[in-house]
């Protein structure tokens, strides 16, 4: 009993990780209706660029504040000079598109910073959280600072104008622009905040997994694995699914006997698919009523 | 995020590729024949292979074409039905010892067999959702290949080592009189030629079929397609396993070209590879799997050749460059090369 509590409260640590990674995953799939496979790059060529600024002799909160502004900065030029050209390209033309942006930021990141592991500070300390040995205080302040982020977005999207707009060109594009919104613009934002989402997600994960330009390949894929399984429209179906995936893997790891680390994900991912065929928008996800 | 449920009128992931514009005109397919049968007379062995690898890999993007272009069903798991067939080819040939060329339908049968069991579960997925279910069993297969109950078969982390088949004797034969002597990869050339006409044909043919119809109405509108008797499940899945039948034979031939089958070969880089090659050579346009299939042996190379260091990020470029000026892969030039031949006849 006491080996599975653990399990489940490790599970919960490293699920926060996900549950970060998720919430930016969904945050662009509302603004761009697409999964961006770049998504991870962006946030870990972020990580490396506050990395960078505390290398010039920054303190980690000016630095970290910096990175927001120009991750944001980042993310609408991106859009604006790569994807907004695409608009009217096919689904899988666009895919290809993130493909491409994702090789082009690994191999600068590697060119410019090099593949050497680096550390990266944590702003919460290390110490363990409360007397447990399974969750630290960078743990325990990863899933405050998850908790808050999604706090902070149900608001944005709930409460404010600009919010409602970006839902309504997502969701109906073409009645939001009859309406006066300016669609292509809500797209952009949406980028925007998706980077810089993908940025705070970035240097809360990187005190964990160590800073280098593959740090992100692995976890995007949980990312998007409990983005999927939360259902791809609810931010709070991604957190949920974050923290789901975290103890799935945990426990299959445990308790199924002959799973060594590598057959950690697939497990993970098929128990994943059994969740979506029974419910295959996701466990929180609204159901698409289709018409002909 | 509203309580209102979203009412939808589905846009096809696929746009409709008319049957018309599938194929290429009788003329520039007998051309682009030729080129191929020529080609190997005037090049060095080592790219006899790459041509062959050109062949293969031009298959099993045919295959995904059949599956993305066809019925409309995306996959990243493609890579996983080259492995059972390249293990297929491998295993049969190595430890049974038989005729490579026996082994191909076997792995195509295997293949057909996998992919129509995993095409019922991908029954009730679309579009991301079934990208994720095709995701998971692209990076589940190097794993399972490398279990330990497995090993006595697949060689574990090792894999196998296919011998290369020599040329048939009655061949040799024929060109002794010339005073000629072919290579194994030039044999090896035409035996996979050969097989990527026919398989092309075949193709071809069943996309203009009943059941080509069937995909394509499912791709263009599921309900509408059901509405008129179309029987959804059936063809979703056939649609599946034809697919990763012809992914199970190229896999097949790629080993036995390469000589060599491991786990870490088939990883989810050959699937999104794959992926890249279709859409550069076209969504839905058979004769594109060629282009796309070069672009995805030759342009890495080329990268390389420009900077080592910077590899990736020149290969992203040039990715992008290229959708950027036909988002429509190379079926747009196809097309506007036809528009243009269009004109010049009608002076």
């Amino acid at each position: 009993m006491d080996l599975l509590l653990n399990q489940i409260l490790a599970g919960i640590s490293t699920g926060a990780i996900y549950a970060c990674m998720a919430l930016a995953v969904v945050m662009i799939y509302q603004a761009i209706d697409h999964l961006n496979f770049a998504q991870g790059e962006m946030a870990m060529f972020s990580t490396f660029i506050s990395w960078q600024l505390m290398q010039w002799g920054l303190p980690y909160w000016v630095a970290f504040a910096i990175t927001l502004v120009l991750s944001f900065i980042g993310g609408i030029v991106i859009e604006r000079l790569l994807f907004k050209p695409l608009a009217k390209a096919p689904i899988l033309t666009n895919v290809a598109g993130f493909i491409a942006l994702f090789a082009i930021l690994n191999s600068s990141a590697g060119l410019i910073w090099d593949f050497t592991i680096k550390e990266y500070p944590t702003p919460f300390g290390s110490s363990p959280f409360l007397g447990s040995q399974l969750i630290s205080t960078h743990q325990a302040g990863m899933i405050g600072v998850t908790v808050l982020l999604l706090i902070a977005l149900y608001v944005f999207f709930r409460y404010t104008r600009i919010g409602l707009a970006m839902r309504a060109a997502a969701s109906v594009p073409e009645s939001a622009r009859l309406v006066g919104i300016n669609t292509s613009w809500m797209i952009a934002l949406g980028w925007g905040m998706a980077a810089a989402i993908g940025s705070i997600a970035g240097m809360l994960i990187a005190p964990v997994v160590f800073l280098e330009p593959n740090m992100m390949v692995s976890i995007l894929l949980y990312g998007f694995a409990a983005a999927v399984l939360g259902g791809l429209t609810s931010p709070f179906g991604a957190v949920i699914g974050g923290f789901l995936v975290g103890i799935i893997e945990n426990l299959a790891g445990t308790y199924i006997p002959g799973v060594g680390n590598e057959l950690k994900l697939p497990i993970a991912l098929a128990l994943i698919i059994t969740v979506l065929v029974i419910k295959p928008a996701g466990l929180f996800g609204r159901p698409v009523v289709k018409r002909v | 995020m509203s309580a209102v449920q979203e009412v939808v009128t589905e846009a096809p992931v696929i746009e409709a590729v008319p049957k018309r514009a599938m194929t290429l005109g009788a003329g520039t397919s007998l051309v682009m024949l030729a080129l191929l049968i020529l080609v190997p007379f005037f090049v060095k062995n080592f790219i006899i292979f790459q041509l062959t690898m050109l062949l293969v890999y031009g298959l099993a993007v045919l295959a995904l074409n059949i599956l993305t272009g066809g019925s409309g069903q995306f996959s990243l798991g493609q890579s996983a039905f080259y492995a059972v067939g390249a293990y297929t080819s491998a295993i049969l040939i190595e430890n049974a010892g038989m005729n490579y060329a026996l082994t191909l339908p076997v792995a195509g049968f295997i293949c057909f067999l996998f992919g129509f069991l995993f095409g019922l579960p991908a029954l009730r997925l679309s579009g991301v959702y079934l990208a994720l279910a095709t995701f998971a069993l692209a990076t589940a297969m190097p794993q399972i290949l490398k279990l330990g109950y497995l090993e006595a078969w697949t060689g574990g982390v090792q894999g196998l080592v296919v011998t290369k088949p020599d040329p048939p004797d009655i061949v040799q034969g024929v060109l002794a009189w010339f005073h000629l002597k072919m290579s194994q990869d030039m044999w090896f050339y035409y035996f996979t030629l050969a097989i990527t006409v026919a398989i092309y044909v075949l193709s071809l043919n069943l996309l203009r079929s009943r059941s080509g119809r069937a995909f394509m109405a499912i791709r263009d509108n599921e309900i509408a397609a059901s509405a008129m008797g179309v029987d959804v499940a059936l063809y979703k899945t056939l649609a599946f396993g034809v697919s990763a039948a012809i992914t199970g034979i190229a896999g097949g031939l790629g080993a036995i070209a390469v000589q060599f089958v491991a786990p870490d070969g088939y990883t989810i880089t050959l699937a999104i590879s794959l992926f890249l090659g279709m859409v550069v050579g076209g969504v839905g346009w058979l004769p594109g799997s060629i282009v796309g299939s070069a672009f995805i042996i030759f342009v890495p190379n080329i990268a390389e050749g420009i900077s080592k260091g910077l590899s990736g990020a020149v290969f992203g470029v040039i990715l992008f460059i290229v959708i950027f000026l036909v988002p429509h892969g190379a079926r747009q030039v196809a097309m506007v090369a036809q528009h243009l031949l269009g004109r010049l006849k009608k002076r």
